[in-house]
């Protein structure tokens, strides 16, 4: 009898600014993460609130919960860098509202750049 | 942004698609028809990485490590110091009391291919001659009753670093020799010990006294002087470097106010006049403390004239006051003595007594009697006073 192995379905946080995705990774205060899978109906969403914007703590949190892909907007190369090397994959320059965004990520056609308005 | 409001300037920054952090100046404003009805908003991004670099630029040729100045003299010294810092020859900084030899000579140092070997400072006019002996070359166990055990000296210390010796001029004769033969081999023998141990040793070297005039005077090593004398830096007074006052009085007044955490806008007009008019004869670290202590003294706002220590407020009444005392004495005794030039702000008391009793000597033909009644001191004091001042 052979176990089928199923892949993890991803976990992904974005950092926000309101219900858009936040225009700076180092200065946003809110971040969504999703997990659970990939229709929406098995997604399950949690939002955490920062004491202050830091992107080192933003970082420590994506490793922390175990975070598969980071999408965000503007992001400095050192923590690029960082996330990349930690095996978090990093889609950035990315602008529209949440829920746009993460459903173009869900249908794999989310690019680092894309604008969604 | 309301319509009716005023065009705006914000310095911030923003990351750009290549992920770097970039500085910009956003101005914005409101754009308006003849009829004064509000058509749209106009608004600029301006990239200040060009303008930053300069500044940059510009405030690394006002300064070199702790060191502030943008005076002819200065800039030279900012230019010529990473270049020495680079070579390993011997330096001698010369220059007046606080003007701020030592941190030449841990720029040197600092900017030096030898910064993460240590930096070792030796006053060579704070320890007694015995002392600094053993001090600068160490000694061997049992060399002498107390010797109890192995001492590495300041030149051991210092292996593969740099050895400053400040107040070089005074260094006792004897010890001159010892460092002169260290400049020749490069090897030091503590004392008691046959064993020499070869150094590795940049030598800079401070002094605020002319070395030339001891050698004259036979009190330095002609030939010492010439090893020190490779390369020589010298370091103006802060009266001779025009509109430094200026620039170090609002640098330290930003350090310190931060430090102790006063509000303080900066320096009424009056005040300004007075601090930049003032000689600094104590130069550089004068001008600290006369800040330190404004900024202890003033409560906050500006720094008004009675927040500044007395001597600076009311030095005319004291100079008129010692002045007037001084030249009734010396017309007293010598009447041709050409004031204007012996009364130069520069001279010390004792150049300025000596003169007196010089001038009282000559007028009593050198008789100490009559030259100790014209001074009206009493004998005693002319002859001891003969005896300081090497007056034979």
């Amino acid at each position: 009898m052979s176990i089928s192995s199923q892949p993890r379905p991803k976990k992904v946080l974005i950092p926000l600014y309101g219900d858009d995705v936040a225009p700076r990774f180092d200065l946003a205060t809110e971040a969504m993460i999703t997990f659970g899978g990939e229709a929406r109906e098995q997604r399950e969403e949690k939002i955490v609130v920062l004491p202050q914007s830091s992107p080192e703590k933003l970082c420590h949190l994506v490793l922390t919960e175990g975070i598969d892909v980071v999408i965000c907007s503007g992001i400095e190369e050192e923590y690029y860098q960082y996330l990349t090397w930690k095996r978090v994959q990093v889609f950035d320059s990315v602008i529209g509202p949440r829920g746009a965004v993460l459903e173009r990520f869900y249908q794999g056609m989310l690019q680092s750049g894309d604008i969604l308005y | 942004m309301h319509a009716e409001s005023e065009p705006a300037c914000v310095e911030s920054d923003l990351i750009n698609r290549d992920r770097m952090l970039v500085p910009i100046r956003i101005n914005m404003a409101a754009l308006k028809d003849p009829d004064g009805n509000l058509v749209g908003y106009l608004e600029s991004i301006e990239d200040l990485r060009p303008i930053r670099e300069l500044d940059a630029k510009i405030s690394q040729a006002y300064s070199f490590a702790h060191l502030i100045g943008r005076s002819p003299q200065m800039e030279k010294i900012f230019q010529i110091l990473p270049v020495l810092a680079q070579s390993d020859s011997s330096v001698l900084i010369t220059g007046e009391t606080g003007t701020g030899k030592d941190m030449v000579a841990e720029a040197i140092h600092q900017a030096s291919s030898r910064a993460k070997a240590p930096f070792v400072k030796v006053n060579c006019g704070a320890l007694p001659e015995t002392l600094l002996e053993s001090e600068l070359f160490g000694y061997k166990k049992g060399a002498f009753t107390g010797a109890v055990e192995n001492k590495l000296g300041r030149f051991r210390m210092a292996h593969n670093g740099t050895l400053y010796l400040t107040e070089i001029g005074d260094l006792p004769l004897s010890l001159q020799v010892k460092l002169l033969t260290f400049f020749d081999d490069q090897i030091v023998y503590p004392l008691g010990s046959t064993k020499g141990f070869q150094a590795n040793v940049r030598v800079v070297a401070a002094t605020h006294r002319n070395l030339e005039q001891m050698v004259r005077e036979k009190r330095f090593r002609e030939d010492l002087l010439f090893r020190l004398n490779v390369v020589r830096v010298h370091l103006p007074p802060l009266r001779e470097r025009e509109g430094d006052a200026r620039l170090l009085l609002d640098h330290f007044l930003n350090i310190l106010t931060g430090q102790f955490g006063k509000n303080i806008k900066g320096f009424s007009k009056k005040t300004l006049g007075i601090l930049i008019d003032y000689r600094y004869p104590g130069n550089v670290r004068e001008l600290r403390n006369i800040i330190e202590y404004t900024v202890n003294i003033c409560p906050d706002g500006q720094i008004l004239p009675h927040h500044l220590p007395a001597y600076l407020t009311e030095p005319a009444q004291w100079v008129q006051e010692t002045d007037a005392d001084n030249e009734q004495m010396l017309h007293s005794v010598h009447p041709d003595l050409n004031r204007g030039k012996s009364m130069e702000t520069e001279q010390t008391w004792s150049a300025m007594e000596r003169k007196i009793i010089m001038a009282a000597l000559v007028k009593s033909g050198g008789h100490r009697g009559k030259t100790a009644e014209l001074l009206r001191w009493g004998r005693s004091t002319l002859w001891r006073k003969m005896k300081q001042y090497e007056i034979n």
